[in-house]
């Protein structure tokens, strides 16, 4: 069985690896964090949130200072879904973010008696069941 | 060499001598560790005992919270029609029902739900050393008043009035009113003071005491506190509103103590904290066992750039969870960043009960069986002697981090209580403002625009822009036009949504707005603000999608704008774009800065620009429907470079017809130059990871997952970084940056003597 973990990964309980939902990548073993399996790049956060105002003539322009701030960003190596974006100082270790206890992750699947993909949503409220029905119709969400 | 038993062993006599001669010589009663450590709720008292032992009535009970939740409902809004203070008129308060022992059994159905997890702390404290203190005591008709953060609240300019119930000559339970005050007499107006530099710059500085005796409003304590402050009127009115309201809620709640009787009274409450606590606990075995880590970076003091970090990493086991927060950077003793736990405490409730579970009752006990671990001396965790004016700084990123961590938590479980949801912009991006207004009266507060907080990005639509603050989501923005009439400046531009302002993704975060004030007709008035995230983004995206940008103060001072409007009325067309980048008022001098500004002086006519912030990002922005983007550039949320280089969309300026073919060429583009630039984790981590922060920067905090924190302190001999365990690290205080300034204006002076060969003898 496969259980979704974040919007881009599950973990499937019988290899106990984690793979990308959108292409079934292998990104490695699920009992550590998924990061090692990722392409990362360290991205000058003025090339995302761009400025505003004029950077030759002043110090804060509406845009993180690049020797303050980084933004990694993650890839699955497979189809290039950008899977998970961190905000860091540079040079700082990146954050295991996740590390889940596999065998109890099973157990308590087994004690549900439900597929876990079958099941998943996204929560209550009549907005988040119409528009994930629509977009699911488009193909847009999983 | 004599030895010396440590740790003696004393007899119960001498045990009891000594609590006698410690009680006695008590020099005063500050916070109580034991009350202010314990987010949990007490055990069941005697009579609680006794009441559930007979026996509960379930739908009795489900009658009374319905009952109780109608009063606090009808007190709350007497508040808000009432309140004096600007806060009070926005919904920035709460109406609750608490045990006897203080758990908060049911609050209010508007609010501020944070303070379900902090007013226990001061009704313990008048449990244990007022009620039975004969120069105090618990009456029928008493009122406790309350403000200070360190006897347990959110923050000083939130004052609470406080009541017993009393039945028999027994307190059978308490209701309180609290409001954002504002004006509390700090260093700075408005009560939030970013420039205190010790906890007496933070104002009134109120443990629990009586206020109100045996009905009667005591006008000598009134009088103190309205000497204390600088707006006496609103001191005054909203007391008196806070008691109106609590008498009213306290008379719904004695007709229903009369129908069903103390004993259903008390086991109702009771009763409701327990079932939450138990709630809690099984909603907790819903999520997968494991490690769950999110760690923030705040770049300001609110007077100088840092970096300080404030870690969190949470472990479900079972029924079982654990908030782990060491490794957060330590407090820093002159600045006002730093917060009680309690404070962080409160915060996290926010998350959990208006995000996590808003299905249920706000109690106590909804966080009561969480385990968080924390070392006191962190700027999460301040002790006694740090300065706490803007102690959101550190709470509200407390609220950050359980909003985020919860998405992944709960991710998996196939029942949800709440939509997956990116991160809540998480900074009170308004002015605060104060001086002698055209009426004639001095005062000090701050615009509702804080409440125009973005949301966050869901994964099935866009956030919704400048929607409410993340800690209150019935919180209004309010009628700038209106509060012109009482204050002497006027909002030139308002709720503008500022172009490419938002957390980018497949669903994007909410817009925020920009607001540019100036005062005019007042011989005395002044801004500040006090945020943090001009250089680091003070909130993240979600799943690939990005956080909010940054955001600057910029100001044009010595110009009157107002002067260029009368001479030229088409000169009022406004943005911190346009002002900034044309410069239209050629006298001015343009500036930018972080947001902590201190009362800032303000002369007629100069401008004060800032923007709200946005919502994170959900997604990667290159699935974002091509046709979203185009609808959004057309509506000039973005523009068309953001649209290409963001979302690799292509349209045509004139018509804003996409061109899809081009969009899919410029989205292979886009995923083939990932898979090109992107490394391998292992490669990318040799080259990226540093063993320690960079020289220049100054950081506090564990640098990467360890229990070494990394600080600069500064010594005699200038900044030194140091590494060490919380405990052991030297107090960490920041130098003056106006004396910092002037030693760097003086050596550049000496260079230019020299380079120029000028002699100047100078005195010393």
């Amino acid at each position: 069985m496969r259980v979704p973990m974040t919007e881009y990964l599950v973990i499937d309980l019988d290899t106990e690896r984690w793979v990308c939902r959108v292409c079934a990548h292998d990104m490695g073993s699920a009992h550590g964090n998924y990061k090692p399996g990722t392409l990362v790049y360290d991205r000058d956060p003025r090339e995302i949130h761009q400025p505003i105002i004029d950077p030759e003539r002043y110090e804060y322009t509406f845009s993180p200072d690049p020797s303050f701030c980084r933004i990694l960003e993650y890839y699955c190596p497979g189809c290039a879904t950008q899977i998970e974006v961190e905000y860091l100082p540079p040079g700082h270790p990146p954050t295991e973010d996740i590390v889940v206890d596999v065998a109890a992750l099973r157990a308590q699947w087994q004690a549900r008696g439900l597929d876990a993909e079958e099941v998943f949503n996204y929560g209550p409220g009549e907005d988040a069941q119409k528009h994930t029905a629509a977009l699911k119709a488009l193909g847009h969400v999983r | 060499m004599t030895t010396i038993d440590e740790h003696p062993t004393l007899t119960a006599q001498e045990q009891e001598w000594v609590d006698e001669f410690m009680d006695e010589t008590t020099l005063f009663l500050g916070p109580d560790p034991e009350i202010m450590r314990s987010h949990s709720i007490a055990e069941r008292t005697e009579h609680e005992e006794e009441v559930i032992a007979a026996g509960v009535d379930r739908i009795q009970v489900e009658r009374i919270r319905k009952r109780i939740a109608g009063a606090l409902d009808e007190g709350y809004e007497m508040c808000e029609a009432q309140g004096a203070a600007p806060g009070a008129k926005w919904g920035d308060l709460t109406t609750a029902i608490y045990t006897a022992a203080g758990d908060v059994s049911y609050l209010s159905c508007h609010g501020v739900i944070a303070f379900s997890a902090i007013l226990h702390h001061p009704i313990r404290y008048i449990m244990k050393y007022w009620k039975d203190e004969p120069t105090v005591g618990v009456h029928e008709g008493d009122g406790f008043i309350h403000n200070d953060a360190r006897y347990g609240n959110v923050h000083n300019t939130d004052q609470s009035m406080i009541m017993p119930i009393i039945r028999d000559g027994k307190i059978i339970a308490w209701v309180a009113a609290t409001i954002h005050e504002g004006e509390n007499g700090a260093c700075e107006p408005g009560g939030m003071p970013s420039g205190s530099e010790t906890p007496f710059d933070d104002g009134l500085r109120m443990s629990p005491f009586k206020i109100v005796e045996r009905g009667e409003l005591r006008r000598d304590l009134l009088t103190f506190l309205q000497h204390s402050v600088r707006d006496p009127k609103l001191q005054l009115a909203d007391l008196k509103v806070k008691i109106t309201a609590v008498r009213k809620i306290m008379e719904r709640v004695d007709a229903l103590i009369d129908e069903v009787g103390v004993d259903t009274f008390v086991g109702a409450l009771r009763v409701t904290v327990e079932d939450v606590d138990a709630e809690v606990r099984r909603r907790i075995s819903e999520l997968p066992d494991g490690t769950y880590r999110f760690d923030q970076f705040m770049d300001s003091t609110l007077k100088e750039n840092i970096l300080i970090k404030i870690a969190c990493k949470i472990t479900v086991k079972g029924d079982h969870m654990t908030v782990d927060l060491r490794g957060t950077g330590p407090e820093i003793l002159n600045r006002a960043i730093n917060a009680p736990l309690c404070s962080v405490k409160s915060m996290m409730m926010q998350a959990i009960l208006a995000f996590w579970w808003p299905d249920l009752p706000r109690c106590t006990s909804a966080m009561s069986c969480i385990e968080i671990i924390s070392d006191e001396g962190t700027w999460a965790d301040a002790s006694y002697d740090a300065p706490m004016g803007q102690s959101l700084q550190a709470s509200f990123r407390g609220f950050s981090m359980m909003q985020a961590l919860y998405s992944r938590m709960s991710f998996s479980t196939p029942h949800k209580y709440s939509n997956v949801v990116a991160n809540w912009f998480n900074q009170i991006n308004t002015f605060l403002w104060g001086g002698v207004t055209q009426h004639g009266d001095m005062v000090g507060n701050l615009c509702a625009d804080l409440n125009g907080m973005p949301g966050g990005a869901k994964p099935f639509r866009d956030g919704e822009d400048a929607v409410s603050p993340l800690f209150c989501a019935m919180a209004d923005t309010a009628e700038q036009e209106v509060m012109e009439e009482e204050v002497p400046f006027m909002q030139l531009v308002a709720k503008r949504l500022v172009k490419d302002n938002m957390g980018f993704g497949k669903f994007t975060g909410g817009m925020g707005y920009e607001m540019i004030v100036a005062a005019e007709g007042t011989p005395h008035w002044g801004f500040m603000t006090v945020t943090s995230g001009a250089k680091f983004s003070s909130i993240y995206g979600m799943y690939g999608g990005y956080g909010c940008g940054t955001y600057p103060l910029s100001m044009v001072k010595g110009t009157n704008v107002y002067d260029h409007f009368r001479n030229d009325p088409g000169s009022f067309d406004l943005s911190i774009e346009k002002i900034m980048n044309e410069r239209p008022f050629p006298e001015g001098t343009y500036m930018t800065s972080h947001m902590g500004l201190q009362y800032d002086l303000a002369r007629d006519g100069e401008l004060y620009m800032i923007s709200q912030g946005a919502g994170g990002g959900y997604g990667d922005p290159l699935e974002r429907l091509p046709e979203s983007v185009v609808k959004d550039a057309e509506l000039g949320r973005i523009s068309q470079k953001v649209a290409f280089d963001l979302f690799g969309v292509v349209y045509d300026p004139e018509t804003f017809r996409l061109d899809a073919k081009a969009t899919d060429a410029a989205r292979a583009a886009a995923r083939a130059a990932r898979l090109e630039r992107g490394k391998p984790f292992a490669e990318f981590c040799e080259e990226f990871v540093t063993p320690e922060p960079p020289k220049d920067l100054p950081y506090y905090g564990a640098w990467g997952d360890t229990d070494q924190i990394t600080a600069t302190v500064h010594t005699t001999d200038g900044p030194e970084r140091v590494t060490a365990p919380l405990d052991e690290l030297p107090i960490v205080m920041i130098p003056d940056r106006r004396e910092v300034k002037i030693a760097a204006l003086e050596e550049r002076v000496r260079e230019l003597e020299i380079k120029h060969g000028e002699q100047v003898n100078r005195l010393a």
